[in-house]
């Protein structure tokens, strides 16, 4: 973060100099009203003509984050005055009408740091809605983009290989292909095993975001971190982040019966001798999802090493190979007993 | 939800769409081939439309590299026609992502009047999308049979009420009108040509296939229940008045996929399913078996699934030459044994069906679907019989047979 750029502005605003709480929050009205404005700057998420946030909102992190082409993410929450979110009994987040949640992406080698697209998940009356945006060549603005766009991008993975692709910007329905439960638009990336505030937890202004600390007495590890968890839990959290969103009962991939949830169980529905239902080539000629004992012969591991459309999963928001994540989901797959779950 | 401004909006005939602040009439949105970005011109258009609206798809061929998306309720996608030349081609060869040509997530959607070309995965999918009519399409892999195709042609699941009205498939690598985990489907007047599976329906409720010409594939009509899925348990399926014939196609669907152990020539296959009615049907030069009624002889753990065909009923179909080329495991030695070919109509011996047709049958004896086939026993059966009361027809809700009337 630019804080230079921060106190700058703070200042502008402030003589004192104070901590920026003074600066105003975003702008309600837009967040609450009906309208896709055709400029993120509509919502007073950053300060103007930078991709530098206002103070107000709350960042997070996961502990395991979804795979976007190795891009940075930066995430913001915003819950308008007056109104706390809550954790459900399920360990997910219950964010009042008005909440906003914020999702940047870049890399370091692009745009000079500077984000290459910002994601809104709007929480209005209405229900959740989703918007796109890219941001202006001159990066002091961006524009929404509501039928998706391929970018160029360039930037190097953390083995050093170098990599250009034509970025996949979702569209607003292919955010809600896995933002999906049932139909309707929810937040996928908040949830209370996985969601990590750190320092952002001594804010004196936390507890106008949340009634309580989300927490939870078993929290995902971390999937690149072998002192979070074992190596089936760090498998299993990966899995989570990266595929659940679609593959659940209530999710766009709902008819494979394929379900992989923190919490389901291992065994044919979590891909364990599972036949391909409608893989047609994803299958790569192989029998079963999971075949334990034998990654090369488990095609789970075939569709998430390729990045050929129909072939390829996550079906979205992947042009490149996560040589990591494929790593560890292999190593899983090697270790399990031959004759199964 | 309102549209402040749109980006180079003009491109589109966006007329309606600048007064479209309160509910507005129906209206005509229409996009052209020739577009700069047709691609995201197409897919905005689609997004921005409402309830009642018509997404026009304007003649040529349109260069797509994306999968296309549909949510908005009610809403028409009208092409010019599906032939080359002079339809609106809607060509995926050049495709980068998403798992389909277009993807339909919402209700009362129609289809009509275009073609999709070469989609790297799917065809058209609908998920989840109640009272779609699917109606004069073009579906099509151009270069025929290739284990590099897509899966499906035409592919909505997880959807109640489905019409699938006069279209063309040719090349998918599993099925090229394939409907699964659906209720009350009427799959009829289409041709599926030189697909692995010509027609499938697969773990669903109520369906009557009929009208439908199934030829050159590797099995002609499917009828399939599948363990380990949400919905299972396939039952209630009409399949008449069709022509079912030479379906000859080596398989070309990638190992491990179900459909990649249909033999060659196989005219209708029921699989594990109850209350199958195969009757009216023209069956002719499927070098299995016109007929083919089996259980699911795989292993699986599923305790709900039931791997039987039970109550499968066959009546007064046309046979045609069959059984000249059985293509399963053992099937030549068994033909030779019986003076060059089988029986038009084959039973793997498990569960239970009636067969009042005028042919012989032949049983493989093995009511254990836990048997390998190595173990099959041959002879022939008689399973003449009567059959339990015919199944009421499917009626599907007027507003959909209205759409093609």
């Amino acid at each position: 973060m630019k804080r230079v750029a921060a106190a700058f502005a703070a200042a502008l605003l402030c003589a004192s100099g104070a901590v920026a709480v003074s600066e105003p929050g975003p702008n309600q009205a837009v967040i609450d009203g009906a309208d896709m404005p055709a400029k993120l700057s509509a919502f007073g998420i950053f300060r103007t003509g930078t991709s530098e946030p206002v103070d107000a909102l709350l960042p997070y992190t996961l502990h395991t984050p979804l795979f976007s082409d190795y891009a940075e993410k930066h995430r913001l929450i915003w819950v308008p005055p007056g109104q706390q979110a809550r954790v459900a009994a399920d360990g997910h987040i219950d964010f009042p009408v008005g909440s906003l949640i914020v999702k940047s992406f870049g890399w370091p080698e692009q745009n000079g740091g500077r984000p290459v697209e910002t994601r809104l998940l709007l929480h209005r009356a209405s229900g959740w809605t989703a918007l796109p945006y890219i941001w202006d060549a001159d990066g002091k603005d961006a524009t929404l983009a509501i039928a998706g766009r391929r970018v160029p991008v360039s930037f190097k993975s953390p083995d050093g290989a170098a990599h250009s692709i034509r970025y996949a910007v979702p569209n607003k329905n292919q955010c809600k292909e896995c933002h999906s439960k049932a139909g309707t638009i929810v937040p996928i990336g908040p949830k209370a095993a996985n969601i990590d505030f750190g320092t952002a937890l001594s804010r004196p202004d936390f507890a106008r975001f949340f009634a309580k600390v989300p927490t939870t007495r078993a929290p995902m590890p971390r999937w690149d971190d072998p002192a979070s968890g074992s190596l089936e839990q760090r498998a299993r959290a990966y899995l989570d982040v990266n595929c659940a969103h679609c593959h659940n009962p209530q999710g766009s991939a709902s008819n494979s019966g394929l379900f992989l949830r923190w919490t389901d169980p291992v065994g044919v529905n979590y891909g364990i001798g599972k036949r391909p239902t409608a893989a047609g080539r994803g299958s790569g000629g192989m029998e079963f999802a999971i075949k334990p004992g034998d990654p090369d012969h488990s095609f789970l591991i075939y569709r998430l090493e390729s990045l050929e459309a129909g072939i390829a999963m996550p079906e979205l928001g992947r042009s490149t190979v996560h040589k990591e994540g494929a790593a560890l989901l292999r190593q899983w797959i090697a270790e399990m007993p031959k004759d199964g779950h | 939800m309102r549209v402040t401004y749109l980006p180079r909006a003009a491109l589109l005939s966006f007329a309606a769409l600048a007064v479209a602040a309160a509910p507005a009439a129906a209206k005509t949105i229409s996009v052209s081939a020739g577009t700069p970005d047709a691609n995201e011109k197409l897919q905005e258009a689609l997004i921005l439309a409402e309830p009642g609206d018509v997404v026009e798809l304007g003649a040529g061929t349109w260069t797509l590299t994306d999968g296309l998306s549909l949510d908005v309720d009610n809403v028409t996608v009208r092409g010019a026609g599906t032939k080359d030349g002079e339809g609106s081609i809607l060509d995926f060869a050049g495709q980068q992502g998403a798992g389909e040509g277009l993807l339909v997530t919402s209700d009362d959607v129609y289809l009509t009047n275009f073609a999709v070309l070469n989609t790297k995965g799917d065809g058209i999918k609908s998920k989840g999308a109640d009272r779609i009519v699917y109606h004069q399409l073009r579906v099509e892999w151009t270069a025929g049979p290739k284990e590099t195709n897509g899966a499906y042609g035409i592919y909505p699941v997880e959807s109640s009420d489905v019409l699938i009205d006069s279209v063309y498939v040719r090349g998918a690598s599993d099925a090229g009108i394939y409907v699964g985990q659906s209720k009350n489907i009427v799959v009829r007047d289409s041709i599926a040509m030189e697909n692995v599976a010509g027609i499938e329906i697969e773990n669903c409720y109520d369906a009557d296939v009929h009208d439908n010409v199934a030829t050159k594939n590797t099995g002609g009509i499917l009828v399939f229940d599948l363990p380990s899925l949400p919905q299972q348990g396939g039952h209630n399926v009409r399949v008449f008045d069709n022509m079912v014939n030479d379906n000859s196609t080596p398989n070309f669907a990638p190992k491990g996929n179900i459909v990649a152990s249909v033999p060659t020539g196989t005219g209708v296959l029921v699989m594990a399913n109850s209350r199958v009615e195969v009757f009216d049907n023209m069956l002719a030069d499927n070098g299995t078996a016109n007929v083919m009624i089996v259980g699911y002889r795989y292993p699986y753990k599923d305790e709900k699934y039931q791997p039987l065909p039970k109550d499968i009923a066959v009546w007064d179909n046309q046979h045609g030459k069959a059984g000249f080329a059985p293509a399963f495991p053992g099937g030549a030695e068994i033909a030779a044994a019986m003076g060059g070919s089988i029986p038009p109509v084959l039973w793997d011996g498990a569960g239970s069906a009636i067969v009042n047709d005028d042919v012989a049958v032949l049983s493989l004896n093995l009511p254990d679907v836990g048997t390998p086939q190595s173990e099959a026993k041959p002879s022939p059966a008689d399973l003449k019989g009567e059959a339990p009361a015919a199944l009421p027809g499917i009626t599907l809700p007027e507003s959909m047979e209205a759409r093609v009337q």
